[in-house]
């Protein structure tokens, strides 16, 4: 009998594991509705083009270079160096910056006051521009994603091997338990940047600065918030995040296009926490996480299995039903 | 044109001074429609200054000209003595103009106090992350412009609201919470759009007492909208009277009161 409790705590902590990368993206979707109305669609696909670009820059790769070798007869893919990881993290969050100020001034400056479905819409068309111009910047392969590339690079020698017996000695060994060192640190990682972002909304100016943003635009103007100046903070914050989420992915399951359908996965986890609520984002991505990999668990072999593919999505569909307004949301309140 | 030097004492002795904002012929167009046509006047320091006119008079649009919500397509605003150069709302507020809302704009989600702290936003001046880690001269920072938004709060009379959510508010309760945001930014010039508007007896007495009572304490420049002629005759010192986008009077309120042309626009004379 604890031989299949042990199991089913190594089910759950997967599970959590797992919410904590669905939350992740999640969380991306809540700091651009919040501040800006608009529901991102394209957050999952900022989340690979992050990743790629992460793994381009590591590797050396040369941006568009199937452009330049088509145009110019060329043979060039790579400059021959490696950067360090810490370097081309930095690298990558100025490029997610550029990207932030570019959306907001070339797409949704000029639809300031839209309805909400033209905004969701922009979104869409930015969510195939961008998988196009990862493709031709990067290529189409699969790559392997690894934050320590070679030994010593991103942890000092030894930590590693510490944190691998670390991690036996909690779960492994007493409990026969097998869980992945990349959850763990997915995991904290995960609970550091949301740390991060209370901090910064609750105590900055520019914290300030965006929940007035948030809620009323003229309001903010009449303090001296520059809405152009917030928006591209959040695109860029919204950025941050795909960057962390797409590391995490891409370290799991290499960097790949179907890394963007991850986007799809995060509809449910917003339906069930709310699509204002930061919290909610990170509750509705555990219980998904967790919900999916029990019911696979327990009722899976009864039906066949790979009910991980639908699981959320009717779980979400239940809470349209009974919570429209997930379990963190704002009230809807009609008044007649 | 006016002496930027010169002032005058007011019937109840206050020494008003130089000016601090001087409109210039202005005229602001919507396509076709003028909303207004070819207007100057000018606020002076530490005076109350009312516009009045009917509805649809070009009041608010003139307000929103002054805080730039509006660019005019002619005439030039003159602030503190130098010409303004078109400006973004956030701009202007920068500069040191706040402003009220007819319709109330307040952070509903937010508290009281987190709304009145917004004003301070502007005095904001330490970097992102010595803020978040709240080390040295940030903390300073935060505990100076706490202590300017309690100290509005508590003149205000606003002290047993300061944790509740806006949301929960009454109408008049929520004007004054507007009014303590745009205090907090210690103004230069405050603008007051329809401060009144809405409120019964009761209210309205308290709102003109603490119009009076800011002048009076802190010194502020206001700019008030009004169209309801009684309560604005006694709060200002000065006033200007529109009427479909024109400027049909320009004085103090007695001189307003007995001009004929307003009058007119007040009682209704048809226009020719």
């Amino acid at each position: 009998m604890p031989e299949q409790l042990f199991f089913a705590m190594e089910v759950i902590l997967n599970g959590l594991m797992a919410g904590v990368l669905y939350a992740l993206v999640a969380l991306g979707f809540v700091l651009i509705f919040k501040a800006s109305g608009i529901f991102n669609f394209a957050q999952g696909v900022m989340a690979l083009f992050a990743a790629m670009t992460f793994v381009g820059i590591q590797n050396g790769q040369v941006p568009f270079s199937h452009l330049i070798n088509a145009i110019f007869g060329t043979h060039i893919h790579y400059f021959g160096w490696e950067v360090h990881s810490v370097v081309a993290i930095v690298l990558t969050v100025v490029v997610m910056i550029g990207l932030a100020w570019a959306v907001q001034r070339f797409i949704f400056r000029h639809l300031v006051g839209q309805e909400p479905i033209i905004l969701f819409m922009a979104t869409i068309g930015l969510a195939y521009l961008l998988e196009g111009v990862a493709d031709l910047m990067w290529g189409s392969e699969i790559k392997k994603l690894d934050v320590c590339l070679s030994e010593g690079t991103c942890l000092p020698q030894g930590m590693n091997l510490a944190f691998d017996e670390f991690s036996a000695a909690l779960f492994n060994q007493p409990f026969g338990m097998f869980i992945d060192n990349l959850d763990i640190t997915a995991t904290i990682i995960a609970i550091l940047l949301v740390a991060a972002l209370v901090v910064f909304s609750q105590y900055t100016k520019q914290g300030r600065a965006m929940r007035a943003v948030a809620d009323d635009h003229q309001a903010a103007l009449s303090v001296g918030v520059s809405l152009n100046y917030i928006w591209i903070l959040v695109w860029s914050v919204a950025g941050f995040v795909a960057l962390v989420a797409g590391i995490m992915w891409g370290a799991k399951s290499g960097v790949q296009f179907s890394l963007s359908l991850i986007a799809l996965k995060a509809l449910p986890v917003l339906m069930l926490g709310g699509f204002t609520s930061i919290p909610g984002a990170i509750v509705g991505g555990l219980i998904i996480g967790v919900g999916e990999k029990l019911f696979e668990f327990a009722i899976g072999p009864m039906v066949g299995g790979a009910t991980e593919n639908w699981f959320a999505y009717v779980l979400a569909l239940v809470f349209l039903v009974f919570r429209p307004q997930g379990l963190f949301g704002e009230k809807i309140i009609e008044r007649v | 044109m006016l002496d930027q030097t010169d002032g005058y004492v007011t019937a109840d002795g206050r020494q008003i001074g130089p000016v601090v904002m001087e409109m210039r012929n202005i005229t602001l167009r919507f396509g076709g429609v003028e909303a207004i046509k070819d207007i100057s006047f000018d606020i002076r320091e530490g005076e109350i200054r009312a516009i009045i006119g009917p509805n649809g008079a070009g009041k608010s649009s003139m307000l929103n000209v002054i805080s730039g919500f509006y660019v005019p397509q002619e005439g030039q605003v003159y602030y503190k003595g130098a010409p303004r150069p078109p400006m973004k709302p956030f701009e202007v507020a920068r500069q040191g103009i706040a402003r009220t809302f007819q319709n109330i704009a307040l952070f509903e989600g937010m508290s009281v106090l987190d709304n009145v702290m917004t004003g301070r936003l502007t005095h904001m001046k330490t970097g992102m992350l010595a803020q978040a880690l709240w080390k040295g001269k940030a903390e300073d920072e935060e505990t100076a412009n706490r202590e300017v938004a309690e100290k509005i709060i508590d003149f205000l009379e606003i002290q047993a609201i300061r944790k509740t959510p806006v949301s929960r508010l009454p109408y008049g309760l929520k004007k004054r919470v507007e009014l303590a945001r745009a205090l907090a930014a210690e103004p230069s010039l405050l603008l007051l759009d329809e401060p009144m508007a809405g409120m019964n007896v009761e209210e309205k007495e308290d709102m003109s007492r603490f119009i009076l009572d800011v002048n009076d304490e802190f010194g502020t420049t206001i700019a008030l909208i009004e169209h309801d002629m009684g309560v604005v005759m006694d709060l200002s010192d000065r006033v200007v009277v529109m009427d479909y986008g024109k400027k049909i009077g320009d004085g103090t309120p007695d001189e307003v009161r007995s001009n004929q042309d307003v009058i007119d626009a007040y009682l209704g004379v048809s226009h020719d």
